[in-house]
């Protein structure tokens, strides 16, 4: 039987520079903080969440993240939704890869922050632009 | 610090900031002579893949301008979080805090001295 996942509250944050950056992580840290995650699961939570913000400022031109407080049955957690309206992903199993990049980074993005948190999923339309969902849980 | 630098970082950098850092450090290397770059980051609390790079360029860029780098106070969720995401830090010197780091590099630079003179006396002979 699935479990339903309720969402206790949400913030939509706009990130489109760099310089927004900090305060969105600062934000995460505040949500993550206000449920009780320790402080290794909030340190994951926020590095992979820079990856991603990152990853969006890059390659999608900037976009907005859902900041959500989610809970399922006794578990609470953080649901972060980066949405972006750039040029898609062409090949996700290829983004996926260790190692493999189209710019001049390490390629650890993606792979590097699945492995970070509790759930990852990425959805991308070519043109249309990439949603990528990660959920931390509290004691995940 | 003598022939030390030493960098405190005291907040959560953006991107430019560090780039500045990245770019501020290696001339002053260059202006003070500085053998040695001590980089404090107890008050860091991400390191993700972009400033992992800065401190690997770091240490990079000072050691062919002939100084050594030691990072120091790393947080131990900051550890965990960069071996899960596959950052090894290639490169970069670690101490626990600041005294043990700058232990590190006085043992660093007296070390390597005597192990290029090695190094030579190897290719010396190899030659002959």
């Amino acid at each position: 039987m699935m479990i339903m996942i309720v969402i206790l509250n949400k913030d939509v944050m706009p990130v489109i520079k760099e310089q927004d950056v900090v305060p969105f992580r600062n934000r995460v840290k505040e949500h993550a903080v206000k449920i009780g995650m320790g402080v290794v699961n909030q340190t994951k939570l926020i590095t992979a969440a820079s990856e991603l913000v990152r990853n969006m400022l890059k390659y999608g031109g900037g976009g907005k993240v859902a900041i959500e407080v989610i809970s399922q049955g006794r578990e609470n957690g953080i649901r972060l939704v980066f949405a972006d309206k750039g040029p898609g992903i062409k090949n996700i199993n290829d983004a996926m890869k260790d190692g493999f990049t189209t710019g001049k980074s390490l390629g650890l993005g993606l792979p590097g922050t699945k492995r970070l948190v509790s759930e990852f999923d990425i959805k991308s339309e070519l043109g249309k632009g990439t949603t990528v969902t990660v959920v931390k849980w509290k004691n995940g | 610090m003598g022939e030390f630098l030493l960098v405190t970082i005291q907040v959560d950098l953006y991107d430019q900031l560090a780039e500045n850092l990245e770019a501020d450090l290696v001339q002053m290397v260059k202006k003070n002579n500085s053998r040695g770059v001590l980089i404090d980051i107890s008050a860091v609390s991400i390191i993700d893949s972009f400033m992992g790079r800065i401190i690997g360029n770091i240490a990079t860029m000072s050691k062919i301008m002939d100084a050594e780098t030691v990072v120091v106070g790393m947080q131990p969720a900051v550890a965990i979080t960069l071996v899960e995401l596959g950052l090894p830090l290639k490169g970069v010197h670690c101490a626990l805090n600041v005294e043990k780091g700058m232990d590190l590099l006085r043992s660093k630079i007296g070390f390597d001295e005597e192990e290029e003179d090695e190094i030579h006396d190897d290719h010396d002979r190899n030659t002959e």
